[in-house]
């Protein structure tokens, strides 16, 4: 091909598209259209730095040493903290895992080998259904399992609601980490005459536990950050404060199953649930310590998430690359 | 059999069964694992039928016109008399106004990223977007009130006030004034439309992912632009799936409850504007359930509770299926 060809070819083309009824039209809307888009995207995201950055700023200002390490003072005194939401925090999202993680990854492992089955078909559907029940019915699905039969509010109904919000999450990461796995791993474990149970176990969980821990990560990101199934299971509690419950055993000759007890059967707070509360206040400060909780709750959420996302992008590739 | 000494050899047969049974573990394993798959599934079927045994007495006392749109209802606890209508009405006009406004800015987010963000840009901007979703609904509800309110919510609504109130038909649900904290339906619709931007553009955009590229050749081999490629031929072609994703959407907008109780003002009034405060269906269960005394509130509640839950799982039903199809039409070696 000669230069003087080449430089023709764009010539002829441009005049045909440009002898085409519309041309400059049809081109200015694919343009305008195009920049809408992008706009609109920048518009989607405007709040999250919005949020972040106020939050951050805000916050800030009142997070120091003390808010991580005090209960909080009677109304209208300045100071104190919210150790009782972090410590029912931990509380709350370890019951949670505790109670969703055997049931979702088992549930998981059926619905990776099982697809086809009406069962199969049946959690999948159940799955993506239970993830968009409304989290405030899930309250109200523990209140009356639970605290109604119990008779009292407790960390362990909150632990059992929050659960329901992470099981979906950790059935579905579980089933799509073990099909990732290689199919010539099972077999070979198979072949060796190894049972179902014990490839499993020490094979296709292993290769996938990666994957299966980013989705139990983002279950604990979401259930950390729920207020509404917690409203009327672990409704709140100002004065929980694990260490002085412990002491208090000890010193009382109470036995490690009183003592545990003592932690997980009365009501506790979270930072959602005081965030909420003190939101609703007339005081400056407490609007000013919910700020901080907003900011420590925002960080917990988020580190757990990008993290987790991180993780699993890096799982992926590699099992992809294989 | 009858004899004696027949008796320890079939404890023996049992024994030799079990442990044979046992050997390899399997069969207890696949109880253990079938066992726990069913029991997510019967976790959405006890969810129903507590909230159906809960408000036995409310569905008795009230009937239908529990539901029934009323212009005069009345929630009243003090002599026991529950009517959703208010809540009801106010969840379905908060959620429709959020989808007003992010279906379009979803579906734009989605072909942003699907079609025409650089490959570098594309999986930032996509965690960005999911991160938005993990923001905790207490933040945004925090935020909404001291930041989001006052700054863009209250000049918005006397603007709206002033130009679409005096319309004939639809000025009814624009009249103010909007009160100066800017508490009202509009703050909850539009903090719903940021919290459900997410949810629709995440799903979109996989529609999007699973249409084959042949199409996309196909029209641009044609002479189409691009962007009549994307709205011609892609857009009808995964149009299930996108009403699957906005279906999704407004099941999330109907159940978020505590962004929405923050800023929507909690109040029974008989205004149909946008403008005023309302209260809508999870906001009045998450504001009087625990202070509930009479039998009949809680369960009138707890109504409430059962006519959200089957309102979502019918849409998320729906939205699955439409989204199921556009999957399934694709075979999965052409998917781009």
């Amino acid at each position: 091909m000669t230069a003087s060809s080449k430089s023709l070819e764009p010539n002829i083309i441009g005049q045909y598209l440009k002898s085409q009824p519309r041309y400059t039209r049809r081109k200015t809307v694919n343009v305008v259209m195009l920049g809408v888009t992008g706009l609109l995207t920048l518009i989607a995201l405007l709040p999250l730095f919005w949020i972040i950055g106020y939050v951050v700023y805000k916050g800030g200002q009142c997070i120091n040493w003390d808010f991580f390490t005090q209960l909080p003072r009677p109304m209208g005194m300045a100071g104190g903290g919210v150790l009782h939401a972090i410590e029912g925090t931990i509380i709350l999202t370890f019951l949670g895992s505790l109670f969703a993680i055997p049931p979702g990854v088992l549930a998981g492992i059926y619905v990776a080998y099982s697809p086809n089955t009406w069962l199969g078909v049946g959690v999948r559907f159940g799955t993506d259904v239970l993830s968009g029940v409304p989290s405030i019915v899930v309250g109200l699905f523990g209140y009356a399992l639970i605290v109604k039969q119990q008779g009292h509010y407790s960390a362990f109904a909150g632990g059992i609601a929050l659960a329901i919000l992470m099981v979906p999450i950790i059935i579905r990461t579980t089933e799509e980490m073990i099909k990732l796995v290689p199919h010539s791993l099972r077999d070979g474990s198979l072949a060796l005459g190894a049972p179902e149970w014990k490839t499993v176990l020490s094979v296709t969980l292993p290769a996938a536990a990666n994957g299966i821990i980013t989705g139990i990560l983002l279950g604990v990101a979401r259930a950390s950050g729920e207020t509404a199934p917690l409203l009327f299971t672990a409704l709140g509690n100002d004065n929980y404060e694990i260490g002085r419950i412990v002491n208090s055993g000890i010193a009382g000759h109470q036995g490690i199953w009183q003592i545990l007890q003592n932690i997980f059967g009365q009501p506790v707070d979270s930072l959602p649930l005081t965030l909420w509360k003190y939101a609703q206040q007339p005081y400056p400060e407490r609007i000013n310590q919910a700020w901080g909780t907003a900011l420590v709750l925002m960080i917990v959420v988020l580190v757990i998430n990008i993290t987790a996302r991180l993780w699993v992008q890096y799982r992926t590739k590699r099992l992809q690359g294989r | 059999m009858t004899s004696i000494s027949s008796e320890p050899s079939g404890e023996k047969a049992f024994l030799e069964r079990i442990r044979f049974w046992l050997r390899h573990g399997d069969r207890p394993w696949n109880g253990l694992v079938i066992s726990m798959a069913v029991l997510v599934f019967l976790l959405m079927v006890a969810i129903g039928l507590l909230l159906w045994r809960d408000s036995a007495a409310a569905r008795a006392q009230f009937g239908w016109s529990f539901l029934l749109p009323t212009l005069d209802a009345s929630w009243n606890p003090v002599f026991d008399i529950y009517q959703a209508w208010p809540f009801i009405y106010g969840t379905l006009l908060t959620s429709f106004a959020a989808l007003l406004i992010a279906v379009p800015v979803s579906i734009g987010v989605a072909i942003f990223l699907a079609e025409l963000s650089p490959e570098w840009l594309r999986m930032p901007l996509s965690w960005m977007v999911e991160l938005l979703a993990a923001i905790p609904s207490v933040v945004y509800g925090l935020w909404g009130i001291f930041v989001f309110l006052p700054v863009v919510i209250t000049p918005l609504g006397q603007f709206l006030g002033e130009t679409l109130g005096v319309l004939p038909v639809i000025g009814a649900f624009f009249k103010g004034p909007i009160p100066v904290s800017g508490i009202s339906r509009l703050a909850a619709g539009l903090i719903l439309s940021i919290m459900v931007i997410p949810t629709i553009a995440a799903v979109t955009r996989d529609v999007f992912l699973a249409i084959p590229k042949s199409q996309r050749e196909a029209s641009l081999a044609l002479g189409a632009t691009q962007w009549e490629t994307i709205w011609k031929v892609l857009v009808p072609y995964g149009l299930s799936g996108i009403l699957g994703a906005v279906i999704l959407g407004l099941g999330r907008a109907l159940g978020e409850t505590m962004a929405v109780t923050m800023v929507i003002g909690n109040s029974i009034e008989g205004s149909v504007s946008l403008l005023r405060p309302g209260y809508t269906m999870s906001s009045v269960i998450a504001n009087q359930f625990a202070e509930a005394v009479s039998t009949l509130h809680v369960e009138a509640l707890v109504e409430i509770g059962l006519v959200l839950f089957v309102m979502t799982l019918l849409l998320n039903i729906i939205a699955r299926l439409l989204v199921w199809r556009v999957a399934r039409r694709t075979p999965t070696q052409v998917r781009a």
